[in-house]
């Protein structure tokens, strides 16, 4: 084997040992709040999955190899792909029992903070199982490899690879601070703190300290599992639902905006960012219309309750999270269409939000814009700008591409689950909330993934690792060009 | 040490690289977007598109919290004007800068070091020139280093046969010497890889030898190592009337035989007017009938001075075959260096190494009085000042024997007052005496520094 495939193996080694600890935590939970037979499961996931890392990577721990830019893509799609594996371990062999297809989906779709769920019947499961669900979810939420970069020395060199190839948004090359480590380590410190702010809110709020936490853990990431199958009709208090607003919003801002607020102490950089700007605005058009068909149709008695839901379900779509309050999928109209397509569209580059993200979505638009007014004006100079300077034709031309390969993937997607069994209406609803990391679909497949065949489950697996890492990711694996030496 | 680079051209992107990998936080400034990513695809570090002395690019760039500026923009009034700004409005503490033209750097030394915007100046023309100047002085010589303002020079020399040392150990060589001459070898490169210089050590053909010397001995150290033409140079022909050829010629000039070779009829002319006794020549380097015309084998030596590396190898390499004892030749690129020097040609210079020297000794922690990058910046020679007492300092009060120095570092000597003491056992460390090293691992430099540093720093 070349140097290369064993420094790959080294690294993917290292980072499934970071992420047996997962287990540790609900394990030790386990055996303080004395459950049965849980804390057995997790440590043997815990020892399994930590025995795998470390064969992985004790044979060629001295490689010495310096890593080139594609090589970060296969060590981040392996990363996702192994540590769903590991991470499916609790599920099999602990409560819930699920089947092996059943637990890699839901261990899955943990990682990549998309919420969709096998499980019925949550509030019945043990709280060390419900802990270790979310848990998945804050990990995957800024990501794991670039949480082995902010704390493992060792990924120093090539850092910047492994960070690209798993952050999400167009422009991947803006650095926090000169040092890859450094950037990494200022982006979990942000989404830690903003977690953490997070679960006090819903503390003191009224959620009891348990669900506080579980809750902040799926929030800002914009996970969106829950300790309850309810969510948070379970608490049906107004003032959560707001904190909830509050967070996910906040989770589905580009996290190096929080991190220059934090370090200047203002606000002011929040103003400046265009991506920004246009991803309020479409919250808020997005919230005055479903507020507008609940009221007008009168699912809703008062306008306040019909504009709190409304926004609280426009919000946890278009940042992916997928909390569900309502049953959203039975409201009248166009309601539930217009809210599954919002997660098209997701939050802003460099957030813990699935979808094509906010910046590709407006850039496109106003290339398309673009080529409608050079329609007009043959000889005209147009330019595609975003927040007043202009983006280079590459630039554009690269999301025009992405948007391309993306839909591609979805129409795929989306036949492939058709052929599984799932009628017209669920296809698309489980296309749409695999690949943009929502969760609840459509249909059969609106609050839980229990009831459809093994091979739709295993398809919505792929689709929410290529949506997590938006597809080239994953996708650059499948050219031969990439494997010649 | 948060340092901020501004331009990404030659010199620019090796600083990068060389303090990227120390555990710096860099941040580099250019306008060029494809130069920026290639460099940030290779380095650790953080890249700010824009013109550099902008204000509003620099604070973009981090200038408030940078120790260190770096200005070296392929333009001398942007480096000026950009560490003006850094001053003012940033209070960047050090400020180096690159400068090409003359009347500035004059400027630049006139000025009170409180208080000018730039805190060091560095020609990288001069600085090549006066490399180059001292290699023609030493026929034989690869590198000649100057420390303590030229009192000691460590210089490395290719081991040929018929040197009385080559096929004998190092500790013969003090026999060999005459009474009052005393040298040490600081370190053997043998096919490119360090040996650890011993007593036991035996020079071999071919290796390259760095010594420490007073600078009145060194020709008669070097003739242990090749036999050393007595008759020094006379008559040299320098290709290619830049800013380094034209600078040479002039520092040359009263006492060689020097004769500038020019392509641009122009630029010729304007060359001739500045220079006294040199002959002026119009005409491409390569051209074999006027380079034989020009008694190419009657030079002594031949240096390919032009901006353009595969005109100055090959020019070079013509020259060696139609004649010419010694050619030198400026080679940015370190693997076409690697390709060539020892073979086809005498010597490779590289700019960028004898720039990135001596701005590594503004920029390495405690400011040693000199550093040296040497083997495409693998390995490092560095003056230390010891400062200090015996309590504050590590090393005062201890013979060189007794310093615990990491395994690929040598001490080739040191300078006391106006003498050199060569590295013996017996030698014990006083305060103010420059401490000369040889680190041929660059990955111990951190372990180095440390050990001469105070309470405070080095300087």
């Amino acid at each position: 084997m070349s140097q290369r495939f064993r420094a790959i193996q080294r690294i993917v080694g290292i980072i499934i040992v970071l992420s047996s600890l997962t287990k540790l935590p609900p394990a030790l939970l386990a055996l303080a709040w004395g459950e049965q037979g849980t804390p057995s499961v997790f440590f043997g996931s815990f020892l399994v999955s930590f025995l795998i890392g470390v064969a992985l990577w004790v044979p060629v721990r001295a490689v010495n190899y310096e890593m080139r830019l594609r090589d970060g893509f296969l060590i981040v799609t392996m990363t996702w792909v192994f540590a769903s594996l590991v991470s499916a371990l609790p599920f099999v062999h602990g409560p819930p029992h699920l089947s092996y297809p059943d637990a890699i989906f839901e261990a899955t779709s943990g990682l990549t903070t998309t919420g969709a769920t096998v499980i019925d019947g949550l509030d019945e499961l043990p709280r060390s199982v419900l802990f270790y669900r979310q848990l998945l979810q804050f990990l995957g939420g800024m990501g794991i490899v670039i949480l082995a970069v902010a704390i493992l020395p060792m990924l120093k060199i090539g850092g910047t690879q492994l960070f690209r190839a798993e952050s999400t948004g167009p422009t991947k090359d803006t650095k926090l601070t000169p040092r890859i480590a450094e950037t990494a380590k200022a982006l979990w410190g942000v989404y830690f703190g903003l977690t953490l702010l997070c679960a006090v809110s819903y503390w003191m709020a009224g959620m009891d300290l348990f669900d506080a936490v579980c809750h902040a853990l799926s929030t800002v990431s914009t996970a969106g599992f829950s300790t309850h199958d309810a969510a948070f009709d379970y608490w049906s208090s107004p003032i959560l639902e707001w904190i909830a607003i509050l967070f996910m919003t906040l989770g589905g801002i580009n996290f190096g905006l929080h991190f220059v607020a934090w370090r200047r102490a203002s606000m002011a950089v929040y103003g400046t960012d265009s991506e920004l700007r246009s991803y309020l605005r479409i919250i808020a058009v997005a919230a005055v219309l479903v507020t507008l068909v609940l009221w007008l149709t009168g699912t809703y008695a008062g306008g306040g309750e019909a504009f709190r839901i409304a926004t609280f379900q426009v919000v946890s779509n278009i940042t992916t999270t997928g909390f569900a309050v309502t049953g959203f999928n039975e409201w009248p109209g166009p309601a539930p269409l217009l809210l599954v397509v919002l997660a098209f569209i997701g939050g802003c580059s460099g957030s813990t939000v699935g979808g094509l993200k906010v910046a590709r979505v407006v850039m496109v638009v106003r290339q398309g814009y673009r080529e409608i007014k050079q329609l007009v004006h043959p000889k005209a100079q147009f330019l595609v700008k975003m927040g007043g300077r202009r983006v280079s034709e590459s630039v554009v031309l690269s999301v025009s591409g992405f948007i391309a390969i993306w839909f591609i993937c979805f129409v795929f997607l989306m036949v492939g689950m058709n052929f599984a069994g799932l009628d017209l209406e669920s296809s698309f609803g489980a296309a749409v909330s695999t690949l943009t990391n929502l969760g609840p679909g459509l249909g059969e497949v609106a609050t839980t993934w229990g009831t459809v065949s093994d091979t739709a489950v295993w398809l919505g697996t792929l689709g929410m690792i290529l949506g997590r890492l938006e597809v080239f990711s994953l996708l650059v694996l499948l050219t031969p060009a990439f494997w010649r030496e | 040490m948060k340092i901020l680079i501004l331009g990404a051209g030659q010199v620019g992107s090796s600083v990068a690289s060389a303090l990227a990998s120390e555990n710096n936080d860099i941040t580099v400034v250019d306008t060029d977007h494809a130069r920026l990513r290639e460099l940030a695809e290779k380095l650790d570090i953080r890249t700010v598109v824009g013109h550099a002395s902008l204000p509003n690019v620099l604070a973009q760039a981090g200038a408030d919290e940078a120790e260190l500026l770096v200005a070296v923009t392929s333009s001398d009034e942007v480096n000026l004007i950009a560490c003006q700004v850094a001053q003012h409005q940033f209070r960047t503490p050090t400020r180096v800068a690159r400068l090409r033209e003359a009347q500035y750097l004059d400027v630049a030394a006139l000025a009170d070091p409180e208080h000018s915007a730039v805190s060091a100046a560095i020609s990288p023309e001069q600085l090549v020139c006066r490399h180059v100047e001292r290699l023609i002085e030493y026929p034989g010589a690869l590198q000649v280093l100057d420390f303590a303002d030229g009192r000691a020079q460590l210089v490395a020399v290719r081991a040929v046969p018929g040197g009385a040392l080559v096929g004998h150990e190092i500790r013969e060589l003090r026999e060999h010497l005459p009474t009052g001459v005393d040298a040490r070898v600081a370190a053997i490169f043998r096919k490119g890889k360090p040996v650890k210089p011993e007593g036991s050590t035996v020079i071999e053909v071919d290796d390259e030898v760095f010594f420490l010397a007073d600078r009145k001995n060194i020709l008669t150290v070097m003739s242990e190592l090749r036999k050393v033409d007595p008759r020094p140079a006379r008559r040299l022909l320098i290709a290619g009337g830049g800013n380094i050829g034209r600078n040479l010629a002039r520092s040359l000039e009263s006492r060689y035989s020097v004769k500038v070779l020019e392509r641009s009829k122009e630029r010729a002319r304007g060359i001739a007017e500045d220079l006294i006794n040199s002959i002026v020549l119009v005409g491409d380097c390569a051209d074999e009938d006027l380079l034989r015309e020009e008694n190419i084998d009657q030079t002594d030596v031949y240096c390919a001075m032009t901006n353009d590396d595969e005109a100055n190898i090959l020019s070079a390499m013509l020259a060696k075959r139609m004649g010419c004892p010694r050619v030198i030749s400026l080679i940015n690129r370190p693997s076409y260096a690697e390709l060539v020097e020892g073979g086809s040609i005498d010597i490779a210079v590289s700019p960028q190494l004898v720039t990135l020297g001596a701005l590594l000794a503004h920029i390495r922690e405690g400011a040693p009085a000199r550093v040296y990058s040497l083997r495409r910046g693998a390995a490092e020679a560095i003056e230390a000042v010891v400062r200090g007492d015996r309590r504050t300092s590590q090393v005062i009060g201890r013979g060189l024997d007794e310093l615990e120095l990491p395994p690929a570092t040598t001490i080739g000597g040191l300078v006391r007052g106006d003498k050199l003491l060569i590295a013996h056992h017996d030698v014990v460390i006083e305060p103010g005496d420059h401490v000369i090293l040889f680190v041929m691992d660059k990955r111990e430099i951190a372990q180095v520094s440390a050990l001469f540093q105070t309470g405070a720093t080095w300087l």
